[in-house]
Protein backbone atom coordinates (compact mmCIF):
# COMPACT_ATOMS: atom_id res chain seq x y z
CA UNK A 1 0.00 0.00 0.00
CA UNK A 2 1.82 3.51 -0.96
CA UNK A 3 0.16 6.93 -0.38
CA UNK A 4 1.14 10.06 -1.61
CA UNK A 5 2.55 12.79 0.49
CA UNK A 6 5.08 14.75 -1.53
CA UNK A 7 5.11 14.76 -5.62
CA UNK A 8 8.83 13.19 -4.88
CA UNK A 9 7.24 10.20 -3.28
CA UNK A 10 6.61 9.46 -7.83
CA UNK A 11 9.89 8.37 -9.60
CA UNK A 12 9.58 10.25 -13.09
CA UNK A 13 8.89 6.45 -14.29
CA UNK A 14 5.60 6.68 -12.10
CA UNK A 15 4.79 9.96 -13.04
CA UNK A 16 5.36 9.26 -16.97
CA UNK A 17 2.91 5.66 -16.16
CA UNK A 18 -0.05 8.39 -14.51
CA UNK A 19 -0.20 10.81 -17.50
CA UNK A 20 -0.30 8.02 -20.05
CA UNK A 21 -3.33 6.90 -18.06
CA UNK A 22 -4.74 10.18 -17.58
CA UNK A 23 -4.43 10.65 -21.34
CA UNK A 24 -6.10 7.76 -22.20
CA UNK A 25 -8.96 8.33 -19.91
CA UNK A 26 -9.35 11.29 -21.57
CA UNK A 27 -9.49 9.86 -25.06
CA UNK A 28 -11.76 6.44 -23.35
CA UNK A 29 -13.53 7.58 -20.59
CA UNK A 30 -16.39 4.83 -20.86
CA UNK A 31 -13.30 2.22 -20.48
CA UNK A 32 -12.89 3.44 -16.97
CA UNK A 33 -16.49 4.39 -15.73
CA UNK A 34 -17.10 1.05 -13.40
CA UNK A 35 -13.58 0.83 -12.38
CA UNK A 36 -13.69 2.09 -8.71
CA UNK A 37 -16.76 -0.35 -8.86
CA UNK A 38 -17.66 -0.93 -4.82
CA UNK A 39 -14.81 1.63 -3.89
CA UNK A 40 -14.86 4.36 -1.50
CA UNK A 41 -13.11 7.93 -1.00
CA UNK A 42 -13.04 9.47 2.01
CA UNK A 43 -12.20 12.78 1.25
CA UNK A 44 -11.22 14.48 5.01
CA UNK A 45 -10.77 18.61 4.46
CA UNK A 46 -9.85 20.47 7.58
CA UNK A 47 -9.57 23.77 5.41
CA UNK A 48 -11.54 25.16 3.03
CA UNK A 49 -11.52 23.80 -0.42
CA UNK A 50 -14.03 24.00 -3.27
CA UNK A 51 -12.58 22.57 -6.15
CA UNK A 52 -9.69 20.46 -4.76
CA UNK A 53 -12.71 18.41 -2.92
CA UNK A 54 -14.92 18.88 -5.95
CA UNK A 55 -11.78 17.01 -7.72
CA UNK A 56 -11.66 14.35 -6.28
CA UNK A 57 -15.38 13.70 -5.98
CA UNK A 58 -15.70 14.13 -9.42
CA UNK A 59 -12.71 11.99 -10.27
CA UNK A 60 -14.17 8.92 -7.50
CA UNK A 61 -17.44 9.13 -9.49
CA UNK A 62 -16.18 8.90 -13.07
CA UNK A 63 -14.37 6.04 -11.78
CA UNK A 64 -17.75 4.05 -10.64
CA UNK A 65 -17.02 4.90 -7.13
CA UNK A 66 -18.35 6.11 -3.95
CA UNK A 67 -17.18 8.92 -2.02
CA UNK A 68 -17.65 9.86 1.96
CA UNK A 69 -17.27 13.63 2.66
CA UNK A 70 -15.95 15.33 5.77
CA UNK A 71 -15.93 19.32 5.10
CA UNK A 72 -14.37 21.18 7.66
CA UNK A 73 -12.63 20.60 11.14
CA UNK A 74 -15.94 21.92 12.52
CA UNK A 75 -18.05 19.09 11.56
CA UNK A 76 -15.67 16.61 12.14
CA UNK A 77 -14.32 14.81 15.76
CA UNK A 78 -11.06 17.43 14.96
CA UNK A 79 -12.99 19.82 16.87
CA UNK A 80 -13.54 17.46 19.82
CA UNK A 81 -9.61 16.89 20.02
CA UNK A 82 -9.24 13.70 18.18
CA UNK A 83 -5.53 13.40 16.84
CA UNK A 84 -4.81 13.02 13.33
CA UNK A 85 -3.67 9.39 13.85
CA UNK A 86 -6.60 7.92 15.23
CA UNK A 87 -8.54 9.79 12.80
CA UNK A 88 -6.91 7.62 9.93
CA UNK A 89 -7.47 4.72 11.78
CA UNK A 90 -11.19 5.55 12.26
CA UNK A 91 -11.67 6.03 8.53
CA UNK A 92 -9.80 3.43 6.92
CA UNK A 93 -12.53 0.73 8.96
CA UNK A 94 -14.96 3.11 6.11
CA UNK A 95 -12.84 4.08 3.39
CA UNK A 96 -10.63 1.98 0.63
CA UNK A 97 -8.81 5.60 -0.09
CA UNK A 98 -8.18 9.23 1.48
CA UNK A 99 -7.46 12.33 0.53
CA UNK A 100 -6.39 14.89 2.97
CA UNK A 101 -6.34 18.71 3.43
CA UNK A 102 -4.81 19.96 6.25
CA UNK A 103 -3.61 23.41 7.29
CA UNK A 104 -1.51 22.01 9.28
CA UNK A 105 2.21 21.27 7.35
CA UNK A 106 2.78 17.28 7.92
CA UNK A 107 -0.76 16.51 8.75
CA UNK A 108 -1.23 13.59 5.78
CA UNK A 109 2.13 12.21 6.29
CA UNK A 110 1.25 11.55 9.89
CA UNK A 111 -2.29 10.07 8.56
CA UNK A 112 -0.30 8.08 6.02
CA UNK A 113 1.42 6.42 8.80
CA UNK A 114 -1.47 5.64 10.59
CA UNK A 115 -3.98 4.59 7.59
CA UNK A 116 -4.17 1.21 6.69
CA UNK A 117 -5.13 2.47 3.37
CA UNK A 118 -3.63 5.02 1.05
CA UNK A 119 -3.50 8.49 1.88
CA UNK A 120 -3.33 11.52 -0.64
CA UNK A 121 -2.08 14.80 0.34
CA UNK A 122 -4.89 17.50 -1.12
CA UNK A 123 -3.05 20.36 -0.10
CA UNK A 124 -1.17 20.34 3.65
CA UNK A 125 -0.82 24.21 4.71
CA UNK A 126 1.93 26.13 2.37
CA UNK A 127 3.81 23.01 2.16
CA UNK A 128 2.89 20.47 -0.10
CA UNK A 129 -0.14 20.28 -2.73
CA UNK A 130 1.00 17.04 -4.77
CA UNK A 131 -2.28 16.34 -6.78
CA UNK A 132 -2.25 20.03 -8.25
CA UNK A 133 1.42 19.07 -9.99
CA UNK A 134 -0.15 16.33 -11.42
CA UNK A 135 -2.98 18.75 -13.17
CA UNK A 136 0.15 21.12 -14.24
CA UNK A 137 2.58 18.54 -15.51
CA UNK A 138 -0.50 17.01 -17.89
CA UNK A 139 -1.54 20.33 -18.60
CA UNK A 140 2.09 20.70 -19.79
CA UNK A 141 2.69 17.68 -21.58
CA UNK A 142 -0.50 18.21 -23.12
CA UNK A 143 -0.14 21.63 -24.30
CA UNK A 144 3.57 21.45 -25.44
CA UNK A 145 3.61 17.53 -26.15
CA UNK A 146 6.48 17.36 -24.00
CA UNK A 147 8.05 18.07 -20.67
CA UNK A 148 11.27 18.46 -21.56
CA UNK A 149 13.09 21.56 -23.29
CA UNK A 150 11.73 24.76 -22.32
CA UNK A 151 11.88 27.76 -20.24
CA UNK A 152 9.17 28.28 -17.49
CA UNK A 153 8.16 31.58 -15.87
CA UNK A 154 6.94 31.49 -12.50
CA UNK A 155 5.50 34.90 -11.44
CA UNK A 156 4.04 35.84 -8.00
CA UNK A 157 4.19 34.37 -4.51
CA UNK A 158 7.27 32.26 -5.11
CA UNK A 159 7.41 32.10 -1.24
CA UNK A 160 5.05 30.87 0.32
CA UNK A 161 3.40 29.29 -3.09
CA UNK A 162 3.41 25.79 -2.80
CA UNK A 163 2.20 25.09 -5.61
CA UNK A 164 5.12 26.46 -7.37
CA UNK A 165 7.73 24.80 -5.43
CA UNK A 166 6.42 21.37 -5.94
CA UNK A 167 6.55 21.72 -9.97
CA UNK A 168 9.92 22.87 -9.96
CA UNK A 169 10.93 19.89 -7.53
CA UNK A 170 9.41 17.79 -10.41
CA UNK A 171 9.96 19.91 -13.83
CA UNK A 172 13.58 19.64 -12.26
CA UNK A 173 13.99 16.24 -13.18
CA UNK A 174 13.24 16.57 -16.61
CA UNK A 175 16.35 17.60 -19.16
CA UNK A 176 16.66 21.41 -20.92
CA UNK A 177 14.45 23.20 -18.18
CA UNK A 178 15.04 26.54 -17.21
CA UNK A 179 13.48 28.60 -14.94
CA UNK A 180 13.08 32.53 -14.55
CA UNK A 181 11.71 33.40 -11.33
CA UNK A 182 9.79 36.34 -11.21
CA UNK A 183 8.43 38.12 -7.93
CA UNK A 184 9.13 40.72 -5.64
CA UNK A 185 11.71 40.79 -2.94
CA UNK A 186 9.66 40.08 -0.19
CA UNK A 187 8.06 37.05 -1.89
CA UNK A 188 11.12 35.16 -3.44
CA UNK A 189 11.74 31.74 -4.20
CA UNK A 190 12.99 30.51 -0.47
CA UNK A 191 16.39 29.53 -0.67
CA UNK A 192 16.62 26.19 0.39
CA UNK A 193 14.26 25.51 -2.91
CA UNK A 194 17.07 27.35 -4.79
CA UNK A 195 19.73 25.57 -3.28
CA UNK A 196 18.02 22.16 -2.39
CA UNK A 197 17.13 21.97 -6.27
CA UNK A 198 18.65 24.43 -8.75
CA UNK A 199 22.14 24.74 -7.48
CA UNK A 200 21.94 21.34 -6.35
CA UNK A 201 21.38 19.61 -9.64
CA UNK A 202 22.53 22.09 -12.01
CA UNK A 203 19.39 23.98 -13.34
CA UNK A 204 19.21 27.22 -15.00
CA UNK A 205 17.60 29.92 -13.50
CA UNK A 206 17.23 33.73 -13.40
CA UNK A 207 15.84 35.90 -11.05
CA UNK A 208 13.80 39.25 -11.94
CA UNK A 209 11.08 41.22 -10.60
CA UNK A 210 9.95 41.92 -14.32
CA UNK A 211 7.32 40.09 -15.86
CA UNK A 212 7.43 42.08 -18.86
CA UNK A 213 11.01 41.78 -19.68
CA UNK A 214 11.01 38.54 -19.06
CA UNK A 215 7.79 37.31 -21.07
CA UNK A 216 9.38 37.14 -24.61
CA UNK A 217 11.33 33.99 -23.76
CA UNK A 218 8.94 31.93 -21.99
CA UNK A 219 7.33 28.93 -23.10
CA UNK A 220 4.88 28.49 -20.06
CA UNK A 221 4.50 31.37 -17.65
CA UNK A 222 2.92 29.97 -14.43
CA UNK A 223 0.69 33.12 -12.76
CA UNK A 224 0.47 32.76 -8.62
CA UNK A 225 -2.17 34.40 -6.43
CA UNK A 226 -0.62 35.90 -3.42
CA UNK A 227 -2.22 34.25 -0.73
CA UNK A 228 -3.88 36.61 2.41
CA UNK A 229 -4.01 33.07 4.49
CA UNK A 230 -0.02 32.47 4.46
CA UNK A 231 0.45 36.06 6.25
CA UNK A 232 0.88 36.82 9.51
CA UNK A 233 0.21 40.13 8.94
CA UNK A 234 -2.23 41.71 6.83
CA UNK A 235 0.02 44.96 6.19
CA UNK A 236 2.44 42.60 4.60
CA UNK A 237 -0.42 40.85 2.37
CA UNK A 238 -2.37 44.43 1.13
CA UNK A 239 1.00 46.01 0.36
CA UNK A 240 2.05 42.45 -1.88
CA UNK A 241 -1.20 41.58 -3.14
CA UNK A 242 -0.88 43.34 -6.73
CA UNK A 243 2.50 43.12 -7.64
CA UNK A 244 1.55 41.17 -10.56
CA UNK A 245 -1.37 41.70 -12.97
CA UNK A 246 -1.45 40.00 -16.33
CA UNK A 247 -3.47 41.88 -18.79
CA UNK A 248 -3.65 41.83 -22.60
CA UNK A 249 -1.12 44.34 -22.96
CA UNK A 250 1.36 42.49 -21.39
CA UNK A 251 1.65 39.89 -23.56
CA UNK A 252 2.09 41.49 -26.64
CA UNK A 253 5.75 40.50 -26.40
CA UNK A 254 5.02 36.74 -25.77
CA UNK A 255 5.11 33.97 -28.00
CA UNK A 256 2.36 32.66 -30.09
CA UNK A 257 2.17 28.98 -28.35
CA UNK A 258 2.82 30.51 -24.65
CA UNK A 259 1.12 28.49 -22.19
CA UNK A 260 -0.61 30.40 -19.77
CA UNK A 261 -1.39 28.50 -16.26
CA UNK A 262 -2.64 29.48 -12.93
CA UNK A 263 -3.61 26.60 -10.09
CA UNK A 264 -6.67 28.61 -9.63
CA UNK A 265 -8.41 30.62 -7.55
CA UNK A 266 -7.32 33.69 -8.70
CA UNK A 267 -8.07 37.14 -7.70
CA UNK A 268 -7.23 39.80 -10.03
CA UNK A 269 -3.67 38.62 -10.77
CA UNK A 270 -5.05 37.79 -14.54
CA UNK A 271 -6.89 39.84 -16.11
CA UNK A 272 -10.58 38.05 -17.26
CA UNK A 273 -9.75 39.70 -20.66
CA UNK A 274 -7.18 36.72 -21.24
CA UNK A 275 -9.43 34.23 -20.63
CA UNK A 276 -10.41 34.06 -24.15
CA UNK A 277 -7.37 33.91 -25.25
CA UNK A 278 -6.27 30.90 -26.87
CA UNK A 279 -2.87 31.12 -24.53
CA UNK A 280 -5.14 30.64 -21.37
CA UNK A 281 -4.70 27.55 -19.87
CA UNK A 282 -5.70 27.89 -16.27
CA UNK A 283 -9.27 25.79 -16.92
CA UNK A 284 -7.90 23.07 -18.65
CA UNK A 285 -5.65 22.60 -15.53
CA UNK A 286 -8.54 22.70 -13.83
CA UNK A 287 -10.07 19.78 -15.75
CA UNK A 288 -6.90 17.98 -16.49
CA UNK A 289 -6.65 17.50 -12.23
CA UNK A 290 -9.58 15.68 -12.19
CA UNK A 291 -8.31 13.47 -15.04
CA UNK A 292 -4.77 12.66 -12.99
CA UNK A 293 -6.79 12.38 -9.92
CA UNK A 294 -8.66 9.31 -11.73
CA UNK A 295 -5.28 8.22 -12.67
CA UNK A 296 -3.88 8.16 -9.05
CA UNK A 297 -6.46 6.65 -7.48
CA UNK A 298 -6.80 3.72 -10.04
CA UNK A 299 -2.76 3.23 -9.40
CA UNK A 300 -2.85 3.82 -5.59
CA UNK A 301 -6.12 1.17 -5.30
CA UNK A 302 -3.86 -1.20 -7.62
CA UNK A 303 -6.98 -1.24 -10.03
CA UNK A 304 -4.59 -0.97 -12.75
CA UNK B 1 45.73 15.96 37.88
CA UNK B 2 45.00 12.35 38.62
CA UNK B 3 41.87 10.76 37.53
CA UNK B 4 41.16 6.97 38.36
CA UNK B 5 40.44 4.82 35.59
CA UNK B 6 36.99 3.29 35.50
CA UNK B 7 36.88 -0.64 35.30
CA UNK B 8 33.57 -0.78 33.65
CA UNK B 9 31.94 2.07 31.75
CA UNK B 10 32.58 4.88 29.35
CA UNK B 11 34.85 7.03 28.06
CA UNK B 12 33.66 10.08 25.56
CA UNK B 13 36.67 11.03 24.29
CA UNK B 14 37.26 13.42 21.51
CA UNK B 15 34.88 15.73 22.64
CA UNK B 16 35.44 19.72 21.00
CA UNK B 17 37.54 21.59 23.75
CA UNK B 18 34.56 23.64 25.46
CA UNK B 19 31.58 21.18 25.15
CA UNK B 20 32.09 18.90 27.52
CA UNK B 21 29.66 20.48 29.62
CA UNK B 22 26.95 20.66 27.02
CA UNK B 23 27.40 16.62 26.32
CA UNK B 24 26.67 16.22 29.73
CA UNK B 25 23.56 17.70 30.30
CA UNK B 26 22.12 16.87 26.91
CA UNK B 27 23.24 13.21 28.07
CA UNK B 28 21.47 13.98 31.13
CA UNK B 29 24.42 12.38 33.09
CA UNK B 30 23.76 14.54 35.94
CA UNK B 31 20.72 12.08 36.53
CA UNK B 32 23.03 9.38 37.53
CA UNK B 33 24.49 8.13 40.54
CA UNK B 34 28.02 6.36 39.84
CA UNK B 35 30.77 8.71 39.25
CA UNK B 36 31.37 10.79 36.53
CA UNK B 37 34.62 13.17 35.68
CA UNK B 38 34.22 15.70 33.18
CA UNK B 39 37.48 16.55 31.87
CA UNK B 40 38.06 19.61 30.39
CA UNK B 41 41.45 21.28 27.93
CA UNK B 42 43.20 17.98 27.68
CA UNK B 43 45.74 18.22 25.07
CA UNK B 44 45.39 16.53 22.15
CA UNK B 45 47.74 16.33 19.50
CA UNK B 46 45.35 15.86 16.61
CA UNK B 47 43.13 18.70 18.34
CA UNK B 48 45.29 20.58 20.17
CA UNK B 49 42.69 20.73 23.01
CA UNK B 50 39.33 18.42 23.73
CA UNK B 51 37.15 17.74 26.71
CA UNK B 52 36.63 13.88 28.27
CA UNK B 53 34.26 12.59 29.84
CA UNK B 54 34.34 9.14 32.06
CA UNK B 55 31.30 7.42 33.20
CA UNK B 56 32.24 4.77 35.47
CA UNK B 57 29.06 2.70 34.98
CA UNK B 58 27.67 0.63 32.24
CA UNK B 59 25.01 2.98 30.52
CA UNK B 60 23.62 3.28 27.07
CA UNK B 61 23.85 6.54 26.10
CA UNK B 62 22.23 8.00 23.08
CA UNK B 63 24.71 8.68 20.16
CA UNK B 64 22.22 10.13 17.75
CA UNK B 65 22.81 12.83 20.42
CA UNK B 66 26.16 13.21 20.65
CA UNK B 67 26.25 12.92 16.87
CA UNK B 68 24.85 15.74 16.43
CA UNK B 69 26.35 18.02 18.79
CA UNK B 70 29.73 17.10 18.19
CA UNK B 71 29.97 14.07 15.25
CA UNK B 72 34.13 13.61 16.31
CA UNK B 73 33.55 12.16 19.38
CA UNK B 74 34.72 8.52 20.06
CA UNK B 75 32.20 6.30 22.46
CA UNK B 76 35.35 4.00 24.05
CA UNK B 77 33.29 0.71 25.91
CA UNK B 78 35.55 -0.30 28.91
CA UNK B 79 34.80 -3.86 30.53
CA UNK B 80 36.64 -5.57 33.09
CA UNK B 81 39.55 -1.81 33.32
CA UNK B 82 40.29 -2.81 29.11
CA UNK B 83 39.24 -1.13 26.24
CA UNK B 84 36.91 -3.44 24.05
CA UNK B 85 35.44 -1.22 21.66
CA UNK B 86 35.90 2.05 20.28
CA UNK B 87 32.73 3.60 18.68
CA UNK B 88 32.81 6.45 16.06
CA UNK B 89 29.53 7.96 16.18
CA UNK B 90 29.22 10.97 13.28
CA UNK B 91 26.58 12.75 11.32
CA UNK B 92 22.87 10.57 12.85
CA UNK B 93 20.58 10.45 9.72
CA UNK B 94 17.42 10.27 11.82
CA UNK B 95 17.08 12.47 15.46
CA UNK B 96 13.87 11.76 17.45
CA UNK B 97 13.13 14.27 19.86
CA UNK B 98 16.10 15.83 20.38
CA UNK B 99 15.72 18.99 18.32
CA UNK B 100 11.70 20.89 18.23
CA UNK B 101 10.29 21.78 15.54
CA UNK B 102 9.91 25.61 15.41
CA UNK B 103 7.76 25.82 12.59
CA UNK B 104 4.14 27.15 13.66
CA UNK B 105 2.25 25.90 10.83
CA UNK B 106 3.91 22.37 11.79
CA UNK B 107 1.50 19.57 12.61
CA UNK B 108 4.16 19.08 15.68
CA UNK B 109 2.73 22.46 17.21
CA UNK B 110 -1.31 20.67 17.58
CA UNK B 111 -0.23 17.14 17.98
CA UNK B 112 1.48 17.02 21.24
CA UNK B 113 2.11 13.59 21.48
CA UNK B 114 3.95 12.98 17.39
CA UNK B 115 7.76 12.67 18.18
CA UNK B 116 9.47 15.54 16.87
CA UNK B 117 11.67 13.47 14.24
CA UNK B 118 14.26 15.42 12.14
CA UNK B 119 16.19 13.82 8.95
CA UNK B 120 19.51 15.08 8.11
CA UNK B 121 18.51 16.25 4.34
CA UNK B 122 22.55 17.40 3.60
CA UNK B 123 25.48 15.61 5.04
CA UNK B 124 27.94 18.60 3.69
CA UNK B 125 26.55 21.12 5.84
CA UNK B 126 24.98 19.39 8.42
CA UNK B 127 21.52 20.62 7.97
CA UNK B 128 18.63 18.57 9.33
CA UNK B 129 14.34 19.11 8.01
CA UNK B 130 11.54 18.07 10.64
CA UNK B 131 10.08 15.49 8.85
CA UNK B 132 6.85 16.43 8.47
CA UNK B 133 7.01 20.32 7.37
CA UNK B 134 10.46 19.91 6.06
CA UNK B 135 11.40 23.38 7.95
CA UNK B 136 15.44 23.55 8.58
CA UNK B 137 16.65 22.90 12.19
CA UNK B 138 17.58 26.07 13.84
Amino acid sequence: MRSLINILDLSPAELDGLIAIANDIIANPAKYSESCRGKKLATLFFEPSTRTRLSFEAAMYELGGNVLTVAGADSSSAAKGESIADTAKTVSCYADIIAMRHPKEGAPLVASMNASIPVINAGDGGHNHPTQTLADLLTIQREKGRLSDMTIGLCGDLKFGRTVHSLIEAMARYQGIRFVLISPEELKLPSYVKQGVLKDQGISYEQTTDLEAAMPGLDILYMTRVQRERFFNEEDYLRLKDSYILTPEKLKNAKADLAIMHPLPRVNEISVAIDDDPRACYFKQVLNGKYMRMALILRLLEVL
Amino acid sequence: MHIDSIQNGIVIDHITAGRGMEIYKLLHLDRLDCSVAIIKNVSSRKMGKKDIIKVDADINIDTNVLGYVDPNVTVDIIRGGHLVEKRRVGLPTRLTNVLLCKNPRCITTTEQELPHVFLLTDPEHRVYRCMYCESKAK
